[in-house]
């Protein structure tokens, strides 16, 4: 990015600001758990976009102030929250209706790894304490354009774009877009290949080679 | 009218526990839950419990409080990492878990409230969660069939609640709410306010008084916030 001086890679806000790039003016969006939840700071101007909370939120305001606190308004990450002028309240299974339906047009998540068929995993370690995966196999079952957002490689360094999951799935063939700290790939369909489209500053093609197990056009 | 307004949480629960049954409670994290339910539920000392609930509460507060004193056999949820008893449980094979999608989950609910015995779903396919169900193509996708939910007892927490049973729900902590209030064999609510006849907008109830066998005042509402996240002023 521009404001970088020096830096290799991109940051956290920086992946984000990214991913909240490829929102479009009208979009309804769901945005996950952690980093995705930053790209909702970084919608550009003129782009009208509406949050989605699938615990039942139609329309998600910013964070409250001290005074807004509302036990009953919370995201899905359990955070308070506020709401706006467009919002609607839903049950659960309403707002499911609108992931699995069909009706949201972008989510952003987190994972653990994505394969080059599109495969994601982002819910479970076998062998660790497992959490469950709330709603993100829905969101990937039914949301028209998934976008991952992840660190390049494992903390231990190893590539987590791979040629196969090896994690168990959170759904199989689902992620359309992948942004990391080092690279973006994309692909036009879901029968398609990912295809390298971004470097980020100070990063070579030689270094994600390096970095990536998975194969993909350049 | 038959009445429904029982004077207290132990009284609305008289002759509908027993050990080994399911019960369906409402509520994402802390949110919208049956504290006063659960909390006479607890003290009726009712154990081998199946609880369908999207989480598990916390070490001390919503369902967390069975889960601590090992009235839990078995939990339906689709996500329970905010309760440290839980996992140590879970770790040690003391507590069966089903994982389910949360909108599998709700679906569930709805779709055994609704008498649909089972019903098809894109979400899942290709995962764990579509071991040993059956998978169905319907035009160019496969779909996984997930069975509807049934409980012996359904516990919802509803903002206002009129003499009829009539229910309507705050802001997000309607979430699951209306579909648990579905799934019961009987379904009994806790409101914060009973409000007289007639005052509720026909058109904005929520759940309507035939899914609502019994009623109280809810007396616990402390609605604990897991994750108090505010912004300075003037954003």
């Amino acid at each position: 990015m521009a404001t970088d001086t020096g830096m290799k890679g991109w940051t956290r806000d920086q992946m984000a600001a990214r991913a909240a790039r490829e929102m479009r003016d009208g979009f309804t969006a769901n945005l996950g758990i952690g980093i995705p939840t930053l790209v909702g700071n970084f919608i550009p101007p003129g782009v009208d976009v509406t949050l989605q909370s699938e615990n039942g939120i139609l329309g998600l305001g910013p964070f409250p102030t001290e005074q807004e606190v509302d036990p009953d308004i919370i995201n899905a990450g359990k955070q308070t929250i506020t709401e706006l002028d467009r919002t609607s309240y839903v049950s659960s299974a309403d707002s499911f209706a609108m992931i699995r339906g069909g009706h949201i047009d972008l989510s952003v998540l987190g994972a653990m790894e994505v394969a080059e068929n599109g495969d994601l995993a982002n819910w479970m370690i076998p062998g660790q304490m497992i959490k469950g995966p709330g709603g993100a196999m829905d969101l990937v079952a039914g949301v028209r354009r998934i976008i991952v957002l992840m660190d390049h490689v494992s903390k231990n360094g190893s590539p987590k774009f791979r040629t196969r999951c090896t994690l168990p799935l959170t759904g199989a063939n689902v992620v359309d877009m992948l942004i990391t700290d080092l690279a973006i790939f994309d692909r036009e369909s879901r029968g398609g290949p990912f295809r390298l489209i971004e470097l980020a500053p100070g990063v070579t093609i030689e270094e994600v080679l390096a970095k990536t197990e998975a194969s993909f056009e350049i | 009218m038959a009445e429904k307004l029982r004077a207290n949480a132990d009284i609305a629960l008289e002759g509908l526990l027993f050990d080994g049954m399911t019960i369906a409670a409402g509520g994402f994290g802390l949110c919208g839950i049956p504290e006063t339910l659960i909390q006479a539920v607890l003290k009726s000392g009712v154990r081998d419990l199946t609880l369908v609930s999207n989480n598990a509460g916390v070490d001390d507060f919503g369902l967390g409080l069975l889960l601590a004193e090992k009235r839990v056999r078995r939990m339906v949820a689709s996500y329970v990492g905010e309760n440290k008893e839980f996992e140590r449980q879970f770790l040690a094979n003391e507590l069966e878990v089903e994982f389910n999608p949360q909108g599998t989950l709700a679906e569930r609910m709805r779709a055994g409230g609704a008498g649909i015995p089972a019903f098809y779903t894109r979400t899942g396919v290709g995962t764990m969660i579509a071991e040993g169900k059956e998978v169905r193509r319907f035009g160019d996708s496969d779909y996984v069939m997930e069975t509807g939910i049934v409980a012996d007892l359904a516990l919802v927490k509803a903002w206002k609640a009129d003499p009829y049973g009539n229910l309507v729900y705050r802001k997000s902590a309607r979430n699951f709410n209306p579909m648990v209030a579905t799934c019961g064999q009987v379904t009994v609510a806790e409101a914060e306010m009973l409000v007289p006849a007639g005052s509720l907008d026909p058109d904005g109830i929520h759940t309507p008084a035939v899914f609502v066998q019994r009623f109280i005042q809810a007396t616990s509402n402390e609605k604990r916030i897991e994750r108090r996240t505010t912004r300075a002023e003037a954003a």
